[in-house]
């Protein structure tokens, strides 16, 4: 396997509403961001994650490319998906061998129309979409699943918005305070804000990262794994495809000082700390995770360059990253780093 | 900013809906329902989808041509209150949504559940499917599930006519003319009241008719937290008074006092409606009041 690393990584400073930036302009500061912290101007590869969805446009993906440099025309992809899931077609292109530099981003306006109606989009068009089950909905029928302690969920939201706090690019959320259910279980302040956002990332492979960054953060591991896509036919209380994910990407084979989970509820973090098998001595979510901030298609990647920036500020040696997609985190990718 | 003109309204629609071929697994689910029925589909290794599946999900394996009937009947075993409907949603006053193992299944139907609260369900509550009127191969031909029945209302209503005769018409011409009329036994020594003909210790017939005061003292009482139309208020207070001279309490309602203030050995007298508004019925006595008597040591 050749060794890749994350050189650069930046994100927007995430709003609650639509601040009228057309896709292109909410991504462009950030690809400038990384192309002026790796002085690259042009990658050897480039992928997206986004979903057209929450623009309500087919191929908003395309139009989006006008952030970057498209001409001469390069060497492009994208992915229905988080951005995470991008990096991780990054990762696999640079595994050819021919190439030593790519671009990911991952970017998403979830304040345009009803988030809980546009993810039921997603479900399957035969038994699900069609009784309009939202997203609250099916994440609170995980939530009951779990059933986890009031004192507990609340005291994750409490950490998380907290840390997200002290995060530049999160938001100044409440403390939970609020007994009003969204779906029962689900508490009004469980639920993640509505943010709008985007993220980049370049990776580089070989000599190029040391070249490229004092402290690149080495992808050591990296794996996904999928569940069954119908709610049904899977153990909502648990994770098998998180946990099998996390042993493929070797979570498990040194210590976890940090790991950055998208969890975007509660009880999720409590499903992938159990799934991924994270003690106490791992920092989770310091940057305050999807709770403080949650800009769709971009928050699974934010997590990998949270992961990322602890490293390459030294404080941290070896971190994991977790980007979910899916209904009730049906798919999960884990990334390991290390300095 | 609905004035703003750079705000604009976008609507994603597929006009008439989008049109998707079933293939042959999910299409024989959606047939069966049409005709009111629920299959899952057998696995190689002998378990039941539902709802089915091309493939096995644990095995990827395609599934066998075998289609079992399930169901209707199902268990919750994981739902979700949903306190505020979306118009999407397929019920619009609150609702669960649940997984229901329905009966000879092996995963879970994810459907809504009809139910008054959110106490009425559980982990384990049977549940049975609600049909759309006219099913036509959808998953909403299920329009929803509804708790298992349990326990059914029956009214109950018959009517009689009642008609006093005997003693107890000589006793309601007596109250009516404001008089409380009872009847000794010779041979047990005991007075009862209200009159009656016959002793109910010895069986002797009872020739003699005593008038009783109006007056007596509470031997034991009740409080009701239940409205009644011939009661003061709620709470009300009913009495056993045993009138002076009588040796067999008499229920009735007390007032003119807190029901807290209501104890054993206090003593009353009857509260009379005014003589032009008398009838034979015991509703010439509105209640029993206290007198201020000191209270009586009961035996
Ligand atoms: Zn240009």
């Amino acid at each position: 396997m050749r060794d890749v690393a994350i050189v650069a990584f930046a994100q927007t400073r995430h709003t609650g509403t639509d601040t009228g930036l057309s896709e292109h302009e909410l991504i462009h500061p950030v690809i400038s961001e990384v192309k002026e912290r790796t002085g690259l101007r042009r990658f050897g590869f480039t992928c997206s994650g986004s979903c057209d969805y929450l623009a309500g446009a087919p191929f908003s993906f395309v139009s989006a490319l006008d952030a970057l440099a498209a001409w001469p025309p390069i060497s492009e992809s994208h992915v229905e998906m988080d951005g995470a899931w991008a990096l991780y077609e990054a990762w696999v292109r640079l595994q050819h061998g021919d190439l030593d530099s790519a671009l990911v981003y991952g970017f998403g306006k979830s304040s345009l129309g009803d988030l809980r109606t546009i993810m039921t989009l997603q479900l399957d068009p035969y038994y699900l979409a069609p009784l309009g089950l939202d997203q609250l909905s099916y994440a609170a029928l995980q939530a009951a699943a779990v059933g986890a302690e009031r004192q507990e969920l609340d005291e994750i939201v409490r950490r998380s918005r907290a840390d997200g706090r002290g995060n530049p690019y999160a938001f100044d959320l409440p403390d939970p305070s609020d007994e009003e259910f969204a779906v029962q279980p689900l508490r009004r302040t469980d639920v993640p804000p509505i943010t709008d956002g985007a993220a980049a990332i370049v990776l580089a492979a070989g000599d190029l990262a040391g070249r490229l960054h004092a402290n690149p953060a080495w992808i050591r591991g990296i794996a996904h794994r999928t569940e069954p896509h119908y709610l049904g036919m899977r153990d909502l209380a648990r994770s098998a495809s998180a946990a099998d994910a996390g042993r493929a990407a070797g979570v498990g084979k040194g210590p976890v000082e940090v790991a950055e989970l998208h969890a975007q509820f509660p009880h999720e973090e409590i499903i992938l700390r159990q799934a991924l098998d994270l003690g106490g001595e791992t920092v989770i979510n310091p940057s305050g995770g999807p709770l403080a901030a949650n800009p769709v298609m971009a928050a699974g990647l934010i997590r990998i360059g949270e992961a990322a920036r602890r490293i390459h500020d030294g404080t941290a040696g070896r971190t994991v990253a977790h980007a979910a997609s899916g209904p009730c985190l049906q798919q999960n990718l884990v990334t390991v780093l290390e300095a | 900013m609905p004035s703003d003109p750079l705000v604009a309204q976008h609507v994603l629609e597929f006009p008439g809906g989008y049109t998707r071929t079933t293939g042959p697994v999910i299409g024989r689910f959606l047939t069966e329902l049409r005709a009111r029925r629920i299959v899952g589909v057998r696995t190689v290794e002998g378990r039941v989808l539902v709802p089915p599946l091309e493939y096995d999900p644990a095995t990827g394996e395609p599934v066998t041509g075998e289609y079992v009937e399930v169901g209707p009947a199902g268990t919750i075993t994981t739902f979700a209150w949903v306190a505020e409907p979306l118009d999407a949603h397929p019920l619009d006053t609150p609702f669960a949504w649940a997984l229901i193992r329905l009966d000879g299944a092996d995963t879970d139907l994810l459907h809504a559940v009809a139910a008054d609260n959110p106490k009425a369900l559980a982990a384990g509550t049977r549940v049975w499917p609600v049909w759309r009127d006219r099913p036509t191969g959808h998953i909403t031909d299920l329009s929803h599930f509804a708790p298992e029945v349990t326990k059914i209302v029956s009214s109950v209503r018959a009517e009689y006519r009642l008609q006093a005769g005997g003693a107890l018409r000589v006793f309601l011409e007596g109250v009516e003319r404001g008089v409380l009329l009872g009847s000794r036994c010779e041979q047990c020594e005991k007075v009862y009241v209200p009159l009656r003909l016959a002793c109910p210790e010895c069986g002797n017939t009872l020739p003699d008719t005593l008038e009783l005061p109006d007056t007596g003292t509470i031997t034991t009482f009740a409080i009701n937290n239940l409205p009644d139309p011939r009661a003061p208020q709620v709470p009300f207070v009913s009495a056993y008074i045993l009138l002076d001279g009588a040796d067999i309490p008499m229920i009735a309602l007390i007032g003119d006092v807190p029901a807290h203030e209501v104890r054993q050995g206090m003593r009353v007298k009857a509260v009379w409606v005014p003589e032009s508004e008398r009838t034979a019925s015991m509703a010439n006595i509105r209640w029993f009041a206290p007198t201020g008597e000191p209270d009586v040591e009961l035996a």
